[in-house]
């Protein structure tokens, strides 16, 4: 059975590869900073689920360390003439690769509880759309060396360049997870439920509803998730409040509680993987300028969300 | 999971040792204000959070040790990067480009519009895993908008960068206000499961029902910014001419 184990080397793999490839680049500043970089990267995705919690905590100080001291900035790119001739001489079959993506990943994750290798399962049915996207990117490279004349080694240098530009943010929204479950263990969301209720007084209903949907989007700016706002947000006020004293339904408090939540996500560059890593992607000079374009709207939905909830929870 | 100590005590009143496990928010409030590297703010934030709780140095770095393997599956989207890579040395965009200037009725609002709403609809149906950043706003929606806006002469960088920014938030905000129009999506779920223990069983199509009326909202809110961009973009070409 393919399963999320294997993903993990096949992705510590391709780290491993991008530390040695910078490592042999003898011209780089500070390449052995970055090859170690990536390279205890690559070694918590090859051998994380071996090796002893203190020693995983370790890589990850390693990790924090190295990007504080300043990693090596990507290889320039091919240039602008190079890339005209190849479009013009690879033309829509470039297109094919990349809509491969997509499509394997809906066919996979679709099919993944039909395919079979013998008796057992060929893909781990419950995290079948990563092992897809693991797939679908086979796939997609495959069809790229058939369909496109392209150096051997291409995929790999032009993916180290994609990632040193994105460079430690790649690293961050995977430590903000784990930041959330040393919070969870501390009991930090209690605290902050507790003085959330403390500090406002719920004399009406609609005090409740806007204390609820706002707190959830302040919440979630502070966590960088929703899923961890709600549980505080919904124990402290919402059942309590809403549900309990003033007698509003449960489902329509939860859903569009949950929704205020995302529009905190779409205010926070604790949500790295949504706001900050997208800006290093597309090579932003502004670190927040995703956030700062989805403000707006996400006032706007917090508005429509808590109008939406005040209206509507209450009539039964 | 380790409690703060004393902390059902506290029930009522917050006493001064729990709001010392709030100090982490803080590092981690003052330390994205000060704009340090997040992931030092991040990394200290979490040291402090777990020996303000009460555990020692050792067992708070094994805490987020296990915790930072546990969510290694955050990082396999970097697996896309290669071929990404392969297809822009290949020309990708400069194709995009060279398509998009023959279509004249294309212009950047209507790319992310088209974008927003095939975003909204795949994710309302559970395939939320089919676009995204990675492999679809960086090689395709992004050069696309940018093209758009170029059919009409070179653009500032400036106007380069609003135009990509818009086309990542314009995926975002497609996937958020979608998923939770599908029932077995993980925020459905987690309701689910915390309202059945509190008491109140309540089915997730109802959760996913009460999720439309925002997803609704949210093309329109989203929408009307979009064409306020290409309004915006096209009094720039004016004056700029």
């Amino acid at each position: 059975m393919i399963t999320l184990e294997h993903v993990y080397i096949l992705t510590g793999a391709m780290f491993a590869i991008f530390a040695v490839g910078r490592a042999l680049d003898r011209r780089s500043a500070r390449r052995w900073r970055s090859a170690a970089f990536w390279g205890t990267y690559a070694l918590s995705f090859l051998a994380g689920s071996h090796l002893p919690d203190l020693i995983n905590g370790m890589l990850l100080m390693v990790l924090v360390v190295l990007a504080a001291s300043g990693l090596a900035s990507a290889d320039a790119g091919a240039p602008l003439a190079e890339r005209r001739a190849a479009a013009q001489r690879n033309g829509n079959r470039l297109f094919i690769p990349a809509l491969a993506i997509p499509v394997v990943v809906l066919l996979v994750s679709v099919f993944a509880r039909q395919l079979h290798f013998g008796n057992a399962a060929l893909l781990d049915p419950a995290h079948a759309t990563l092992v897809a996207l693991a797939l679908a990117v086979l796939v997609a490279l495959a069809l790229g060396y058939a369909l496109l004349r392209v150096p051997l080694l291409a995929p790999l240098r032009e993916g180290r360049r994609l990632m040193e530009a994105v460079g430690w943010a790649a690293v961050l929204p995977q430590i903000l997870a784990s930041l959330g479950a040393l919070f969870a263990a501390a009991g930090v969301g209690r605290v902050v439920g507790q003085l959330v209720t403390q500090a406002i007084p719920m004399t009406n209903g609609t005090v409740a509803v806007v204390t609820y949907t706002l707190g959830m989007a302040l919440f979630t700016i502070i966590m960088g998730n929703a899923f961890a706002a709600f549980p505080v947000m919904t124990a402290g006020i919402g059942l309590p409040l809403i549900v309990g004293r003033f007698g509003g339904d449960p489902v329509i408090m939860s859903a569009v509680g949950m929704l205020s939540g995302f529009c905190g996500t779409l205010m926070t560059p604790m949500a790295a993987n949504f706001n900050i890593v997208p800006a290093a992607l597309l090579e932003l000079p502004d670190r927040n300028g995703v956030i700062k374009v989805q403000i707006p709207t996400a006032v706007l939905l917090l508005a429509a969300n808590t109008a939406l909830m005040a209206v509507f929870v209450f009539r039964r | 999971m380790r409690g703060v100590p004393g902390g059902p005590r506290c029930r009522g009143n917050v006493g001064a040792e729990a709001m010392l496990v709030l100090s982490g928010i803080a590092i981690v409030i003052l330390g994205f204000a000060l704009r340090l590297n997040p992931l030092v703010v991040v990394g200290v934030a979490g040291l402090v959070t777990g020996v303000a709780g009460g555990s020692s140095l050792t067992a708070v770095i094994e805490t987020f040790g296990r915790a930072f393997v546990e969510n290694r599956y955050v990082g396999i989207v970097w697996l896309v990067l290669p071929v990404i890579g392969l297809l822009e040395r290949a020309g990708l965009r400069e194709r995009v480009q060279t398509l998009i200037t023959a279509v004249h009725a294309i212009t950047t609002a209507r790319v992310l519009l088209a974008y927003l709403l095939l975003r909204q609809i795949t994710s309302a149906l559970g395939l939320n895993a089919l676009f995204g950043q990675a492999q679809m706003v960086r090689p395709l929606i992004a050069p696309m908008a940018e093209a758009a806006e170029e059919r009409h002469g070179p653009i500032t960088t400036s106007t380069r960068m609003e135009i990509r920014a818009y086309a990542a938030a314009t995926d975002n905000i497609g996937l958020f206000f979608g998923e939770d129009v599908f029932i077995a999506i993980g925020s459905v779920l987690l309701m689910k499961g915390f309202l059945q223990q509190s008491g109140y069983v309540v089915a997730p199509l109802d959760l996913a029902l009460w999720a439309i009326p925002t997803a609704i909202c949210a093309t329109f809110v989203h929408g009307a910014r979009l064409l306020l961009l290409d309004r915006r973009l096209k009094r720039m070409r004016a004056t700029a001419r």
